[in-house]
This record gives C-alpha cells, sequence and structure tokens, in this order.
C-alpha cells in the first residue's frame, strides 16, 4: 500500500501519549462502537510502479483521434506550449482559495487580469472570478434577472441541449418556470419570442453562434426582449468573441459562455470553465468571486476577494448563489492562454476556423452533403444526411482513418472544425465521405 | 508588480499559428470595439507568471493547516495519470465503444466511493462541494416531490454549519431553519425535536461536526429526522476525519457529497476546478442526475436513472480530477484510506496538545482532525485578535487557520493540519503560534501591524467594495 502519511512508529508512539491515548481508534471514542468499518470493500493499495501501471491501461483503451471534426461544446483547439508550463508550477496548483489576500496576491492579481481580459472579449463592464461551466453560469443568470414581478425565465431551444438541461435543473430547484422557446429554421423563431414575452418575463437566453452553428439575430433578439422590459443573456463562444460582434454590442446585459476553448483540454467533458460579465448596474447582483483592486496600510497597491457581502460565507441563506470552490485553476489556465495567443493569436484562431469550417462546408456540399440550415455560421454547421444510416456509415469510415466525424443531431451531422485541423486532412475526410455517400 | 497588460509592447505578439491554407472568411457582423490582450514575447510572458507564481502560497510552499480545507499534500502521480493523452485527448461526445478506460475510471472510483461512503448510487457529476451540496438536497427535492409530499419546505441545518448549507438549501427553494448547537458543540436534540415537523423536507449535518467533534449522537440525529419524514444530508466536508473508519451511510444518511479535493488529494487550484461527488442509498438513485455509468459484463454505457432530476452541468462531472482521485484511492488501498483517517486525527490531537500550553481551546476534548481554538481572552487581555495572530504567521511562512469560523466560537481559530504533515513540522509551526502568544502579551502593536514581511500590507477591503475597481482600463 502507499502510503503519504509521514509519522514513523516510534513518533506516534510518542504523539499517542502526548495526548493521552493507547491506539488510534481510542482516539474515536465518540463513535458507538458497532459502528466502526471493518474492512473497506475496496481493492488493495498499490505501489506507484502498479497504479500508473493501472491507470495507463485505462487511458489507452481510449480511442485518441489524429483529426477532431467534432465539437457541440467541447472544442479541440491548439494550446501553445507555455500554457501546460505556467499552469503545472506547484504554487498555482497547489495553494487554497485566497482569503489570506497578503500571501495570495499572485492568484487574486491572475484573477483580477482574467477578469479583464474577459470584459475585453464580451465588452462588457465586470466579470467574476468563474464559474463551473458554461451551462451552470448560464442556469445562475437567471435569479440575477429575477424580481417580485418578473419570474419567468425563457431559453431557446438553439442553446446547448446541456445549457437547457441545467436550466432546467436550477429552476425546478427554486421554483421558477422555465419556458423553451421553438426554433425556426435553426435559429430562434423571433415571432414566437415577441408573442411569448409578456410583463412577468425575466430573462431571455441565448447562445450564439447557437448549438446549430448559426448565428443568432441577436440585434432583433435584444430589441424584442428589452422591449418586453426582460434581460438579455447571452452565452458566447470565447474564439469567437476575438472577432464578432460583441454581446456589449448587441445591448446583452450578461454574458456567459463556455471558456473550455481559452486553453482548456477537451478531456472527455471537464474541468472546463464558465464565465460571466455583466454591467456595472447588475454588478452586485453576481453569483460567485470577484477580486478588486486596492491599496494596502502603506498605500501600494494590492487585490482582494471584494464585494463579498452577496456570498455564501456572509449571506448564508440570503446569499446570489452558494457557489464557492469555483475553476480557478481553468480561469488561470484561460488568462495565460489569451496572454500568449494575445489579440493577433485569438483573431488568428476565430479567423481559421471559420475559414476553414466554411471550406468544409462547401467541399461537402460539392459531393452531395447540404447544409441543413442557411445563414452565418462560425465553425459548426449541420449537413443534411440522405438516408437514416448515413450519419453513422459516414462517422465509421472516417473513424477508420483516424478522424472522430461530425456529431449525429437530429436529422443531420453538427460538424466543427477548428484551427488546428488542416486542408489536407479536410481534404481527407471529404474524399472518404464521398466514397460512402 | 506591474500587471500583464502593463508589460511588453502592442507590436509583440507569438508565432503560434500557420497562415491560412483556404479562402478566408469574416463575420458579416464584426466587433468594432478594439480588442486589448496582453503582447509579450514568451520570456517576458513566462517572468511574469513566475513572478505571479512567488506570491502565491501553495501546500508545498509550508504548513497549511486551514480547517475545513483538508489542505493536504497533492501527489505527482496523481498529475501524471490525469495528464495522460488518452485522458485528456479524448472527446466527451465520441461513442462510448471509444472511451471505456475512461468510463471504467468513473466506474472504479464510483464504487470505491459508495463503499467508503456507506452508499448505493453516486454521480461524480457535481463539479465542487456546494455543487454536491446543491445535487444532494436536489436528491431531497425530487424524494419528496415525486411522493406528493409538498408540504415539506423546510431544511435544517445547525448554527455551525458551513455558509454553502443554508445557501444551498435557499436556492434548492427551500426555507432554512438555523438550530442553535448545544454547549458542546453538537446537535441539541430537543432543539433538533422541536423544529422537526411535517414540513421538514430533511437536515443537513458534517459529522464530525465544524468545531472537530464526532457527534455521539448521531444516530439518535438521523433517527429524530427520518421519525419527522425528513430525510438526512451529509455533507462531507469533514470526511478525512472518518473514511475507512466510519461510513456516513452507517451513520443514518440518506445521501452525501464528498469534496473530492479535500479528502482525495486532488489540488485545490487557487479555488478550483473541485469534484463534489455525491453519493445516496438505494431509494433515492432513481433521482440521480443523469448519465450514470453502469457496467454490464465488461462493457460500460451511460444510463439514465428512472426519475433522474435532471443534469447539474455539461457532459459528465470534472471528469481529470476525479482521474487523480482514482488515483489516490488506488494507491492507498483498503488499508491506506483508514490509516490516512487515523493519523488525520492525531495529527490534530497531538497540533492541539502541544497549542493548548497558552492557548484556549474552544472545546476541550479529543477531537477529530481539526479543533477550534477561541482567543477572546487574548483579546480581552492584549487587544491581539485572531486576525493579528494570522497576520502573524503570515510573517513566519505559514499559512494561517481558518479565522473566525465556525460562527458559534469568538475570536476562532480552525486548525487542520492533515494527515501528510510530520510531527517536525507541527512542533515548529507549534512553536511559532507559542511565540506569537507571547508577542501578543509583551509586544501586542507588532500583531497588529503584520504581516510586515508578507507581499503585501494589510489591505483595505471597506475601500475594494465601496468603490470597486474589478478591471484594468485601458
Amino acid at each position: 500500500m502507499g502510503s503519504y502519511v509521514p509519522t514513523t512508529p516510534s513518533e506516534r508512539e510518542e504523539m499517542l501519549k502526548r495526548v493521552g491515548v493507547g491506539t488510534l481508534k481510542d482516539l474515536y471514542k465518540n463513535v458507538p462502537s458497532d459502528m466502526f468499518v471493518k474492512e473497506l470493500n475496496i481493492p488493495t493499495g498499490m505501489s506507484e510502479l502498479e497504479v500508473r501501471a493501472a491507470v495507463t491501461a485505462m487511458a489507452e483503451k481510449n480511442k485518441v483521434y489524429k483529426t477532431i471534426l467534432r465539437g457541440a461544446g467541447a472544442y479541440n483547439h491548439f494550446i501553445p506550449a507555455v500554457v501546460k508550463s505556467v499552469t503545472s508550477r506547484e504554487e498555482i496548483l497547489t495553494c487554497y482559495t485566497p482569503y489570506q489576500a497578503e500571501i495570495s496576491q499572485g492568484v487574486l492579481q491572475s484573477i483580477f487580469e482574467f477578469q479583464t481580459m474577459m470584459c475585453e472579449l464580451t465588452g462588457m463592464e465586470v466579470s467574476t472570478a468563474s464559474h463551473y461551466d458554461g451551462a451552470t453560469a448560464a442556469a445562475e443568470t437567471i435569479p440575477m434577472c429575477k424580481d417580485r414581478k418578473r419570474t419567468k425565465a425563457y431559453v431557446s431551444a438553439t442553446a446547448h441541449p446541456h445549457t437547457i438541461g441545467v436550466m432546467q435543473t436550477y429552476c425546478f430547484a427554486n421554483n421558477t418556470e422555465l419556458v423553451v422557446l421553438p426554433a425556426k429554421d435553426g435559429k430562434t423563431d423571433l415571432e414566437a419570442l415577441k408573442t411569448a414575452l409578456g410583463d412577468d418575463a425575466a430573462c431571455f437566453y441565448i447562445q450564439q453562434p447557437n448549438y446549430n452553428g448559426l448565428m443568432e439575430d441577436a440585434d432583433a433578439i435584444a430589441e424584442i426582449v428589452h422591449a418586453a422590459g426582460a434581460k438579455f443573456v447571452m452565452g458566447c463562444n470565447p474564439i469567437a468573441l476575438a472577432n464578432m460582434k460583441t454581446p456589449a454590442e448587441y445591448g446583452a446585459d450578461i454574458a456567459v459562455g463556455e471558456g473550455q476553448p481559452l486553453g482548456l483540454d477537451i478531456a472527455f467533458g471537464g474541468p472546463y470553465l464558465g464565465f460571466m460579465c455583466t454591467t456595472n448596474a447588475l454588478m452586485r447582483k453576481l453569483p460567485g468571486r470577484i477580486v478588486g483592486q486596492t491599496k494596502d496600510a502603506d498605500g501600494n497597491t494590492g487585490y482582494v476577494l471584494t464585494l463579498t457581502a452577496r456570498e455564501q460565507h456572509i449571506r448564508r441563506e440570503r446569499a446570489s448563489s452558494n457557489i464557492c470552490s469555483n475553476q480557478q485553476l481553468c480561469a488561470f489556465t484561460a488568462g495565460v492562454y489569451m496572454a500568449a495567443m494575445g489579440t493577433v493569436g485569438m483573431k488568428q484562431a476565430a479567423t481559421l476556423s471559420m475559414s476553414k469550417a466554411h471550406y468544409f462546408a462547401s467541399e461537402l456540399e460539392k459531393i452531395g452533403l447540404k447544409r441543413k440550415y442557411e445563414g452565418e455560421f462560425f465553425h459548426e454547421f449541420v449537413t443534411e444526411v440522405a438516408c437514416p444510416n448515413c450519419a453513422k456509415r459516414i462517422n465509421d469510415a472516417l473513424a477508420e482513418n483516424n478522424i472522430l466525424g461530425g456529431l449525429a443531431v437530429d436529422g443531420g451531422i453538427l460538424w466543427c472544425v477548428t484551427e488546428v485541423v488542416t486542408k489536407a486532412e479536410l481534404d481527407k475526410a471529404v474524399a472518404i465521405i464521398k466514397e460512402v455517400l | 508588480m506591474k500587471l500583464i497588460f502593463e508589460r511588453g509592447s502592442a507590436e509583440q505578439h507569438l508565432t503560434l499559428l500557420p497562415a491560412c491554407d483556404v479562402p478566408e472568411v469574416h463575420f458579416e457582423q464584426e466587433r468594432q470595439k478594439e480588442l486589448h490582450l496582453p503582447h509579450l514575447c514568451e520570456n517576458e510572458l513566462t517572468r511574469h507568471y513566475t513572478e505571479i507564481a512567488k506570491r502565491v502560497h501553495g501546500v508545498n510552499d509550508g504548513f497549511y493547516p486551514l480547517g475545513s480545507c483538508t489542505m493536504k499534500y497533492n501527489p505527482k502521480i496523481n498529475e501524471d495519470m490525469a495528464a495522460l493523452p488518452g485522458f485528456t485527448k479524448i472527446h466527451p461526445l465520441q461513442d462510448v465503444e471509444t472511451v471505456q478506460g475512461a468510463m471504467e475510471a468513473l466506474y472504479t472510483i464510483g464504487e470505491s466511493l459508495s463503499d467508503i461512503f456507506g452508499m448505493d448510487g453516486i454521480t461524480l457529476q457535481p463539479s465542487a462541494g456546494a455543487h454536491g451540496e446543491f445535487t444532494g438536497v436536489m436528491l431531497i427535492k425530487a424524494y419528496h416531490t415525486d411522493r406528493g409530499d409538498l408540504a415539506r419546505n423546510k431544511i435544517i441545518v445547525p448554527d455551525s454549519a458551513h455558509g454553502t448549507n443554508p445557501a444551498t438549501a435557499a436556492m434548492c427553494g427551500f426555507q432554512v431553519v438555523n438550530i442553535p448547537s448545544g454547549e458542546d458543540g453538537c446537535v441539541d436534540l430537543d432543539a433538533l425535536r422541536a423544529a422537526v415537523g411535517p414540513d421538514t423536507a430533511g437536515l443537513m449535518l458534517t459529522n464530525p461536526n465544524t468545531v472537530g467533534i464526532f457527534d455521539k449522537n448521531i444516530l439518535e440525529i438521523t433517527q429524530i429526522v427520518h421519525d419527522a419524514g425528513g430525510l438526512c444530508y451529509y455533507d462531507g466536508a469533514n470526511l478525512n476525519a472518518v473514511m475507512g473508519v466510519v461510513r456516513p451511510g452507517d451513520m443514518g444518511f440518506d445521501c452525501i457529497h464528498s469534496n473530492l479535493h479535500k479528502t482525495f488529494s486532488t489540488p485545490h487550484g487557487g479555488g478550483g476546478p473541485g469534484s463534489g461527488a455525491v453519493g445516496c442509498k438505494e431509494f433515492l438513485k432513481k433521482y440521480l442526475p443523469g448519465p450514470i455509468i453502469v457496467k454490464d459484463g465488461d462493457k460500460y454505457d451511460f444510463a439514465y436513472p428512472e426519475k433522474s432530476f435532471g443534469r447539474v452541468r455539461s457532459f459528465w462531472g470534472n471528469f481529470t480530477v476525479v482521474l487523480k482521485a482514482m488515483t489516490y484511492i488506488m494507491t492507498l488501498g483498503k488499508e491506506g484510506i483508514p490509516e490516512a483517517s487515523m493519523n488525520a486525527v492525531l495529527n490534530a490531537n497531538y497540533m492541539m496538545s502541544l497549542l493548548k500550553e497558552k492557548y484556549t481551546m474552544a472545546y476541550d476534548e479529543i477531537c477529530m482532525h481539526e479543533f477550534v481554538m477561541c482567543l477572546v481572552d487574548l483579546h480581552d487581555e492584549t487587544g491581539v485578535s485572531a486576525l493579528d495572530i494570522s497576520k502573524g504567521l503570515l510573517d513566519n511562512g505559514q499559512h494561517p487557520p481558518t479565522m473566525y469560523f465556525p460562527l458559534i466560537v469568538h475570536e476562532a481559530l480552525m486548525i487542520e493540519p492533515t494527515e501528510t504533515e510530520s510531527k517536525e513540522s507541527m512542533d515548529e509551526a507549534a512553536e511559532t503560534y507559542l511565540k506569537l502568544y507571547d508577542l501578543a502579551k509583551t509586544d501586542p502593536e507588532a500583531l497588529h501591524a503584520a504581516p510586515v514581511k508578507a507581499n503585501c500590507r494589510r489591505l483595505d477591503e471597506v475601500g475594494a467594495a465601496r468603490n470597486p475597481i474589478v478591471r484594468y482600463t485601458f
């Protein structure tokens, strides 16, 4: 068995003696005697060498594809070497939440820098330190928007199904009615939206680009939502934000999103990173941690966790959320990623992804795989498939060639292309698909 | 130190991506606002972050007895295993046949945790402790809702609880009933009996509790709640005291969350990512968030519980965090797990015995993995507060204990050494505590002024909240 207990047997005796008990078990005097576990029903511990072999064997059972043409909420972007190097430093990795500000200035400053970068990307005025993922960030905006009169939340059916699912869970939790508004031609149905929103509407959430990869008519949506007196919440792809019209420019009240594309591995779904940005007006309603700049006793600039009166450890049952630990190391990673990429690199990643996705879409169209929906898209799009079994046949053929194909969705395939995929790989995929059709 | 935006020059950028090999496409509506991100060469970039890292206190920088946070050593093998490409480079929506190893990992740790918890079902979806609490309380809500027992709208929480407990109950739509603790810091049985009734949905409890004592009445407590028709939720924040020694399931709890980033040695990362695995008894399994992992012969698959209350996040959880915890459990095994807990308890008692020479203990008895000191007397006598002692510790290279918690102890310092501290490090740390106690009596001003050796002096938190500056302005 492995162990990380440094105490030697003789030290243990000495310590037990000082504490005034005979054995370790004597320390559990309050535990009813028949409650002790006799023996756990788990395997015996192993040496590091054996553990490494066993876990590596599990890893090797997974198929790592050379080319990934699947997104749907998890995006395989390039991660500069400097990101892993910096984020694996053990001080950063092992420290706790920066409650003791004087010896946590590094973490606090890095959060302040992250908040600044997220404000820059979204165009909004304030950012939190992080949330669990994009879906929970979206769900946690609803209480920010509700008041006594405005009690109903709305979400577009074109958002990621997991995001809608999490919003439904959170709304079931705090007894909020959540209405899923229908899609039309792959985008939010504006007429349905106009009809739906009444005096009791608190907020409406869309994803930009949406689950189908399409750009929503966010200008028109903002106008409808605001005309109804509700808050407009946008879930945005952070890579797209380098180039696309920002949520602030669309007039969003809150911008959230999944930060995984910012330097985090796809890693079977986590850990990822939720981000949340808003206006100064809504700042004090934000859930979760926020870092602020201040001065120390000598007048030097420093950083602290701030606006903590919103939080659970102060406000308990009246807190804006129960969130405590968030995804700090992931936010730190995103910060290092954005610093390494810089404005030039971020814009390049966005342009490359978008351009390659468009190239792939047009090549697929040439061999008969037409896009299911019209309209502008970023790096994802849905193609129709000719037969019920086609999606599987296409993906099987691609998989044989070490390519992870698009995700089979209702009536089609949802493809994604990022900057890491080359034209040659796309051409190869098209040739393989052509054989199947 | 400079902010990253104040370094480098606007013309600087790294060469990371190739030229576009297809026709370029741009958004119809592009962003108008200029995008300001850092612009540094790689050398300056790494220097910035090295400077950042030097201004952080990690577990490897010194004694870190942060009560209730279980700052144990984070083994390096865990990091290595979680970084294997077979785990980091797989897409969450790959066909299950191509991710059997990942699912085996989730299933394996699920089985181990279920046994340690004394529970029958598990979900690894929750991303942190509070998220696990949310999931656990939602199980309680789903259970009562499913039975049509809609009058049960109250959750009972002791006044010694973490803030996340009442905040969670409120998020789940429940009213919170705070009950006072007894003089021994444990649940006051009469207060509990008076609080339960037909409107009781459940009780949220930590055991050992937040003052570091195992509640000897635990079976009676869970019985009282069950008799009233409520369910019992175990907050696993303090599981490090009892894993492999006593099982929450055997104490009468119906569901539990565990902070894998505390008890099972995954790093805290400055505030996450954690993992808040939730276990439950058989009768609650059908309400678990979907999907869960099931095993059929040698095959693993996703399954959706029959009456699942829904998912609590995207995909399947903080996967690589869970892998680190799995690696830890595989390393320690059935002998090492209780061994770790018992040594955590021994270390806390040893440390308490050293500090008791001068400091007043809030509850002077054998403790579990942590204990609470009460500095009211010292404060009255010298004006030196728990905060001042903490800041004095900073000047001695130590991370202070948890301050001013639990709320039922005034001028509280809560100390949790964990099992990975050596006797030598505790002896040295205790010496510093005792030295600071003496300093409080001889030179209180020195402690009011502390820290003087940290990266900054005490910070103006009131000013920060009054005039929030939460981003850099270009």
